[in-house]
């Protein structure tokens, strides 16, 4: 039976009708076309479908959306500020972070969750940080130093 | 087959209606992690699910009572792992906690949910058995503790009956001055169920040669986490010494029951559960200001 729920993505409000075990992943990508989201074990392993959740974040393929009714909710659609990239995000750019760029969104939604929570991460918690977060190309090196420029510059 | 309903009790007396509506089509669901697996799997096809996510002010928080902690059922894991009540009282839980899965599953599964979860091969029960915590669990007439030794009662079963809700876990303070370690034996990735676990609490005597208390409890041994009591019983009163902990860990082999898996054969797991015993009290003697040369 579907049950009304409002979202607030990516700074903007979203309401939606939803069955109670329709999964946020898929409200994001099938019911609102936020399709940078992606899905890959839909177990909650392999870290490609993490979004911030008010934050913090969270397997967007095990979370029916009717528990997160009314709550915040940032993609990687929304990292980006008037058009205007995160240090994350161009860290991944410059440092070679990504190579066929399916676990992208999630490796940097995981690294921006990381680095609001602690700036200057040392390299083990960046991965204990990012261990949830697979690569298939094994770019982990790269993406250990893509988070390592983007600590760099924060203050 | 009809659709899949949805509610959200504002109080325990609105989740026992909701349990006296939907009868056991109904489904509890807290943070879903454990549920929408099993859902994913068609092991469980509720008709309802019945969320507790209005209740998370009243069995959300974290106290300290009496010598104990109290956790409520809805209290989250990394709330939990950064809780400096727990991190003062039962590190030991704290410790394992930090062990579950990765932080994205840490900031939705609640200790309620694994608790009913029943799952042999979750990392927090080994510390719940080893420091005899107790289960609240809440019914339309009352609530009752049941220790958690008698809580687990096989694979993915629990003590809690139709129409029960747990609410709280109570976890004694760790004895002063014990040794605790948890440990988790990994051969494939760090965010994986252990191949075995083992939780150890150990006391020593004032001149720290003497065992005085042991407690041991072992996961993903068998259908339900475990208490390795022949060797705790072996240690007591006994001489600590590389010896004493080899002869105690070798009984754990009786103990375990083991299923063959991805993780390993049952046979590789019995003789691991002795290695891995042996490595937990090994580290909660040196911790509890014992020497092993």
């Amino acid at each position: 039976m579907p049950y009304p729920i409002s979202l607030k993505i990516n700074g903007r409000n979203y309401n939606v009708d939803v069955a109670p075990d329709r999964l946020l992943v898929d409200i994001l990508r099938h019911d609102l076309g936020l399709t940078g989201t992606k899905e890959s074990c839909s177990v909650g392993v392999c870290g490609a479908c993490t979004v911030l959740l008010d934050g913090q974040m969270v397997s967007s393929c095990l979370l029916p959306g009717v528990l997160v009714n009314g709550r915040e909710i940032t993609t990687v659609e929304g990292l980006a500020q008037n058009e205007e990239l995160l240090p994350i995000q161009q860290a991944f750019i410059d440092h070679g972070g990504f190579q066929c760029g399916a676990c992208t969104p999630g490796q940097v939604v995981a690294a921006k969750a990381l680095l609001d929570e602690i700036p200057h991460p040392t390299e083990d918690q960046i991965k204990d940080w990012m261990m949830g977060n697979i690569c298939r190309c094994t770019g982990y090196y790269k993406i250990i130093e893509s988070i390592q420029a983007a600590a760099a510059v924060n203050p | 087959m009809p659709e899949m309903e949805y509610v959200e009790p504002s109080s325990l007396s609105e989740v026992f209606d909701a349990f006296d509506r939907y009868g056991e089509d109904g489904r509890l669901i807290a943070g879903g992690t454990g549920l929408i697996n099993l859902m994913k799997q068609r092991l469980v096809q509720p008709a309802a699910l019945i969320a507790l996510r209005k209740l998370s002010g009243s069995l959300g928080t974290i106290t300290s009572e009496n010598g104990s902690v109290r956790l409520g059922a809805l209290v989250i894991h990394r709330q939990l792992e950064a809780s400096p009540v727990v991190k003062q009282h039962i590190p030991l839980v704290a410790e394992a906690f930090g062990h579950v899965a990765t932080i994205r599953i840490r900031n939705i599964a609640t200790i309620g949910g694994g608790l009913a979860h029943g799952d042999p091969n979750l990392d927090p029960p080994s510390t719940y058995l080893a420091l005899d915590a107790m289960v609240r669990i809440a019914s339309r007439s009352g609530s009752r503790d049941v220790p958690i030794g008698e809580f687990y009662k096989d694979y993915y079963e629990t003590a809690v009956q139709p129409g029960e809700v747990v609410t709280d876990l109570i976890v004694p303070n760790q004895p002063a001055g014990a040794g605790t370690a948890y440990i988790k034996f990994l051969p494939r990735t760090a965010d994986d169920y252990a191949t075995v676990s083992v939780a150890a609490v150990v006391t020593l005597s004032a001149d720290k040669s003497r065992f005085q208390d042991v407690r041991i409890a072992l996961g993903s041994v068998g259908s339900t986490h475990i208490r390795a009591t022949a060797a705790e019983d072996l240690l007591k009163g006994r001489q600590v010494s590389p010896a004493s902990l080899k002869s105690a860990a070798a009984t754990v082999a009786e103990a375990v029951d083991p299923l063959t898996d991805v993780r390993g054969s049952g046979d590789y797991k019995r003789d691991m559960a002795v290695v891995w015993t042996r490595r937990a009290l090994e580290q909660a003697v040196v911790k509890a200001g014992g020497k092993l040369e």
